[in-house]
């Protein structure tokens, strides 16, 4: 017996609770198999349990959890089918359930902005937004930045300026960068600086992050 | 963050039948999930009104201004005619937290954060505020806290939109099944000595719903900057919210407000009379800052805010009155 693993065959069967077999995780299950018989009908199991309990309420209100329930989550163009409770975080869902681990997760409480992400553009806090706000939004993450393996322009420039140091500030500053200059393709070095005012190097990279974005702006209107 | 139940409202009806039982308010969730994170809110369940489409946006009549509570601070900040007639609250919103906070943040969550005490935010420590007898912050590390008007709780008004809402007269609009009123941001806050227990009037059934702001008379000018021991993301550890009435360069009439300084946002009288009847010149304004702290008792560790809020309120008089520029010491 071991003391690590819940002894699998005590959970009641009823609760809508995602598989985890033992050797095998949500995500591996879920990426994998994508959607299997046991899937679709445990899936379609939440739903009319989902259904059940949103009739005895009124209409203009949906309930959901405690316990976890199915999504869909629009990523970086793609839509990921997962399961999550009320209180999953954006973050959570994207570096534990879809293991896209560029998001990073430092304070998880706004103050560093690391873990930003855009929700239909507009960046934002994932740490600080529940994965349930997210549903039927377009997210966009470090991942989603680049197209067919080649660097965002401004990617590109971090790496010429050499704009990280240890680097676990750089996908919150590149998200925050890139955000601004699809609002302003011609910003000046203030509204960089305004652009990461949230977004914390404890290395103290600003400057180079400062000339990256504004050599990637730069390269950018060149191409244009 | 412990596990919970959620209702997803999408109109202002729906939201009120939910509150009940204990149900918590969450609109953009900045301020909740971080005191769920910290472990002092435990809430069951949560209302989440941030999809009720009905309060958000920006109106303008010729009464003047109302806000759907839903509104972002970024939405406001951004705002043509907030920048321009109520540049005050442009200010404050603008400058409080930091960018990505501001896409989310709402302006009534701004409203209803709860206070700045690191006592009173930490699930360690269980203080007057949350209805025990002992206040750790007078014998304790209390360099940020408040230095007037603050009987048994020195905890720290949190919010620069009340601030600026407090100088511009504003009124909040409070929403229950009963029915509406509106309450005037000078009353909506409970001094501490009143009921240290209680933050503000607001009944558990009722919502927030929206914000009116009279429209200011012609020749009005304003500004607000805060200080902070950071550029970005933190609260202020002095701040000034300025409204001059102006007759060519005479001050017809001044509003000088000011959060850091209390637990409830607090207009300065004394400012005010500094500058009521005068030219605005670099001597009133030192005059006004100065007067500001009539009645100030520091704690053991902050007598540095009665040095710093005079300079902060010196310079946002002349920054409202286009005599200087934004400081570029001042944080946002």
């Amino acid at each position: 017996m071991s003391g690590h693993q819940p002894p699998q065959n005590e959970l009641p069967e009823a609760q809508p609770k995602a598989p985890a077999p033992a050797g095998i995780t949500r995500r591996g299950f879920l990426k994998g198999a994508g959607v299997t018989a046991a899937g679709t009908a445990l899936l379609e199991g939440v739903q009319v349990f989902q259904r059940e309990a949103s009739a005895a309420t009124p209409s203009n209100v949906k309930e959901y959890g405690p316990d976890q329930f199915p999504v869909t989550l629009h990523v970086n163009g793609r839509e990921h089918a997962l399961h999550i409770e009320p209180r999953t975080t954006l973050a959570e869902a994207l570096r534990i359930q879809l293991n896209m681990t560029g998001t990073k997760i430092s304070c998880d409480r706004g103050v560093c902005s690391s873990c930003t992400v855009w929700l239909d553009k507009m960046p934002v806090n994932s740490c600080m937004t529940l994965a349930l706000d997210a549903v039927g939004r377009q997210i966009t993450t470090i991942e989603g930045v680049s197209a067919d393996e080649h660097l965002h322009p401004l990617q590109a420039a971090f790496v010429r300026h050499d704009a990280m140091q240890c680097g676990f500030c750089t996908p919150g500053m590149v998200m925050s960068c890139a955000s601004l200059l699809e609002r302003n393709p011609k910003p000046s070095e203030a509204d960089v600086r305004a652009a990461v005012s949230g977004n914390l190097c404890r290395c103290g990279t600003y400057p180079k992050v400062f000339a990256a974005t504004l050599d990637a702006a730069s390269q950018i209107a060149r191409k244009a | 963050m412990n596990s919970f139940s959620l209702a997803d409202c999408t109109t202002v009806e729906a939201a009120l039948s939910q509150l009940k039982d204990g149900a918590v308010v969450k609109a953009g969730g900045v301020d909740l999930l971080d005191r769920m994170k910290n472990g002092t809110d435990t809430p069951k369940r949560l209302v989440n009104i941030r999809n009720i489409q009905a309060l958000r946006g920006i109106q303008s009549t010729p009464e003047g201004l109302t806000i759907g509570a839903l509104t972002t601070l970024a939405e406001i900040a951004d705002d043509p005619t907030i920048r321009s007639h109520y540049t005050v609250l442009a200010d404050a919103c603008g400058h409080a937290a930091t960018p990505h906070i501001r896409n989310v943040a709402t302006i009534g969550g701004n409203l209803l954060q709860e206070l700045q005490c690191w006592y009173f935010r930490s699930a360690e420590f269980q203080c007057i505020r949350k209805g025990k007898e002992q206040c750790f912050a007078f014998s304790g590390l209390n360099q940020y806290h408040a230095i007037m008007d603050y009987g048994g709780c020195p905890s720290v008004a949190p919010s620069s939109g009340a601030v600026a809402l407090l100088a511009l007269n504003g009124t909040v609009e409070l929403t229950s099944a009963k029915g509406k009123r509106t309450v005037a941001i000078k009353d909506f806050y409970v001094q501490p000595d009143a009921n240290p227990s209680r933050f503000h009037v607001m009944a558990p059934d009722e919502l927030l719903t929206a914000i009116h702001i009279p429209k200011p008379a012609a020749g009005t000018r304003s500004a607000y900057q805060k200080y902070g021991e950071k550029e970005s993301h933190d609260w202020a550890i002095a701040d000034a919210a300025i409204v001059l009435e102006m007759d060519g360069n005479i001050c017809r009439s001044a509003v000088v407000a000011m959060g850091a300084a209390s637990p409830v946002v607090r207009r300065s009288r004394e400012a005010e009379a500094a500058l009521t009847g005068k030219p605005i010149t670099a001597e009133t304004a030192r005059a006004a800052g100065k007067a500001a702290m009539t009645g100030a008792m520091p704690l053991s560790l902050n007598g540095y805010k009665v040095q710093l809020f005079p300079v902060a309120i010196y310079r946002t008089i002349l920054l409202a009155a286009g005599q200087m520029d934004r400081d570029p010491s001042a944080a946002g």
